[in-house]
């Protein structure tokens, strides 16, 4: 990986290919806990493989390079989508992916910072990783350092008052390193976000915030590399992908379906699914 | 020790402490619309690049704190103590859980706050505080201790709340004795073998009138300034237990979690001996002046005067 140029700097049928061996491991580690949250895990991915595979500046040699962009993963339940991309990049081995929420486990249930190398945030209550992205956005412009921090929400994340304290702050501070990604699936915990509490034209919330805005297909390899351009050359206001998305995109009896928020797929059901990602 | 004298309040010490370490490049100080109560409004004047407003919005405030501490700052963020409990949470797991150096000052602490009224008398934040594993809990009874607690953070690990005081108080310390304090080590402000008066914040002056009180009939009282809840200096308290054989606390808090209850939690496990409690007895407080308030919830010297009769009363003969 190259530290200068950010990202792996491949091309989409390799990021495509990089997606579906994401999703096999998100598939077998839940399964293998018999417990986590498969569904946003699978709507989140294609977007973190884009991000990991093109834009974010890292070192895998040293995960605690002081300079490398960050990655704030807000829905922090979806961590099995964060250890399967950091499996790809050398950071956990699949041994580290199959002890996913057992005891001592460098994959804790909600990704942490404390326990895993190149975790940067501590998640697992919604509604703070923008407050610590927008923190970390301000310590990189003291430093005038030219480091990006990017942060994904879910959408029912929304609902979380705090998401709109810092939404307001960061436009207020000029946050222009800062780029938010919002896993728009439709799902949250007990059912549909438009069940429980919808969250409306969330371009226009965050566009009245002050940010600029772009919406895109959350499964399009090539609209997800698009948009993370676009992010990347927005300079001085704070900016967001509205990304639609599928919850559990890749597996039929699990695309759309609230049942598959947070629960692991049984024997079976792996069965299926991985005959279907194959 | 020199007499007493009017200094400032415990929050104006907070302001000071910061501006003698705001050279420090990797010292940040963050607001929520508070700096003029706090008093980090003096280093925002002279600091200005090295300060953020976040607005009322103290969740938010507390995450930005712990992503400026993970990016390689050390963030000195305040508001009133009572405020910073609505991000409770945000402490406990955007702040501690991760053990992000995270400085949080809580001013108008304790029912001495006053005339503003129950809403913004925070009688619970040590309690809660303390439960959150690694956090360190400080409540500086003058101006210039919490001014010296406050450059001592400066080399602190870790995630700490420290909670100052509305009111101008006398003045406990001098600029000598003051540079004798650590954090975590209480202070012995006055010794006896009678009975051991363990205090903190505002309570400590009145601790020492109580002593005064006390030896005008030939009893002989220890006054100690804990202002460092946690860790608590169980060694201090240890030898007390021995040489008094009798305590009491005394805060400007509930009585329950606090102080005493952290003093009781370690006596109850190893040299028991009696302890009687001076602090906010389970009740909200109301508008009035300081020293009405103090006077109606049961925190004045008396009150402190009448339990150490009363503990060393139970000591058995």
């Amino acid at each position: 990986m190259n530290s200068d140029s950010g990202g792996m700097g491949i091309a989409v049928a390799e990021l495509e290919e990089m997606s579906r061996r994401c999703r096999i491991n998100i598939l077998k580690m839940t399964h293998k806990a018999g417990a986590g949250h498969p569904g946003g895990s699978l709507s989140a991915i294609d977007l973190i493989v884009a991000l990991y595979g093109t834009k974010l500046r890292i070192d895998s040699e040293n995960a605690d390079w002081d300079d490398r962009d960050r990655f704030i993963m807000s829905k922090g339940h979806a961590s099995p989508a964060v250890y399967s991309i950091l499996n790809e990049i050398g950071y956990l081995s699949e041994d580290d992916l199959m002890g996913f929420r057992t005891l001592g486990s460098v994959c804790q249930g909600h990704v942490d910072m404390k326990w895993t190398r190149g975790v940067d945030f501590s998640a697992g209550s919604l509604g703070m990783g923008l407050s610590f992205g927008l923190g970390c956005s301000l310590a990189a412009k003291m430093d005038d350092s030219n480091r990006t921090i990017w942060v994904m929400v879910g959408d029912g994340e929304l609902q979380e008052g705090e998401v709109w304290e810092a939404a307001m702050a960061a436009d207020f501070h000029s946050a222009g390193n800062l780029k938010l990604i919002v896993d728009r699936n439709g799902i949250q915990n007990d059912d549909f976000v438009n069940v429980q509490m919808e969250v409306g034209d969330v371009a226009s919330k965050f566009s009245s915030f002050g940010w600029e805005v772009m919406e895109i297909d959350g499964h399009s390899m090539k609209e997800i590399l698009v948009a993370l351009d676009w992010a990347t050359s927005v300079k001085n206001v704070p900016c967001v992908i509205v990304a639609k998305t599928v919850k559990g995109k890749g597996v039929s009896f699990m695309e759309g379906n609230p049942a598959f928020h947070g629960k692991a797929p049984d024997d079976d059901e792996l069965r299926i699914a991985l005959e279907e990602l194959s | 020790m020199s007499a007493p004298s009017i200094g400032g309040a415990s929050r104006d010490g907070y302001g000071s402490g910061l501006l003698r370490i705001a050279e420090d490049p990797r010292v940040v100080v963050i607001e929520a619309d508070l700096g003029k109560s706090t008093k980090s409004c003096h280093f925002r004047t002279k600091y200005p690049s090295k300060s953020f407003s976040m607005g009322i919005a103290e969740q938010n405030m507390m995450l930005v704190a712990a992503g400026m501490a993970a990016s390689g700052k050390i963030p000195f963020a305040s508001t009133f103590a009572i405020f910073t409990e609505r991000a409770f949470e945000q402490v406990r797991n955007g702040i501690a859980r991760p053990e992000l150096t995270v400085h949080i000052c809580g001013s108008h602490g304790g029912i001495h706050t006053g005339t503003d009224g129950s809403s913004a008398q925070s009688i619970e934040d040590l309690a809660i505080y303390r439960t959150i594993p690694g956090m360190a809990v400080l409540h500086p009874c003058d101006d210039l201790s919490a001014e010296e607690l406050t450059v001592q953070l400066l080399n602190h690990d870790g995630p700490t709340y420290m909670r100052t005081a509305r009111n101008k108080i006398a003045r406990i310390y001098d600029h000598d004795s003051v540079g004798k304090l650590k954090i975590g080590r209480g202070s012995v402000i006055r010794s006896g073998n009678d009975v051991c008066i363990i205090a903190c914040g505002v309570m400590v002056s009145q601790a020492l009138i109580a002593a005064g009180e006390l030896a005008n009939s030939g009893i002989n009282a220890s006054v100690i300034d804990m202002h460092t809840l946690k860790p608590l200096d169980t060694e201090l308290v240890d030898s007390m237990a021995m040489s008094c054989g009798c305590f009491v606390t005394a805060e400007d808090h509930s009585v329950i979690g606090g102080l005493g209850g952290a003093v009781a939690e370690h006596l109850s496990t190893g040299i028991t001996v009696p302890l009687e409690m001076i602090g906010v007895r389970d009740e909200f407080g109301q508008s009035g002046e300081s020293s009405e308030l103090m006077s109606r919830m049961g925190l004045t010297s008396e009150d402190i005067k009448n339990s150490a009769l009363k503990a060393i009363s139970r000591k058995s003969s």
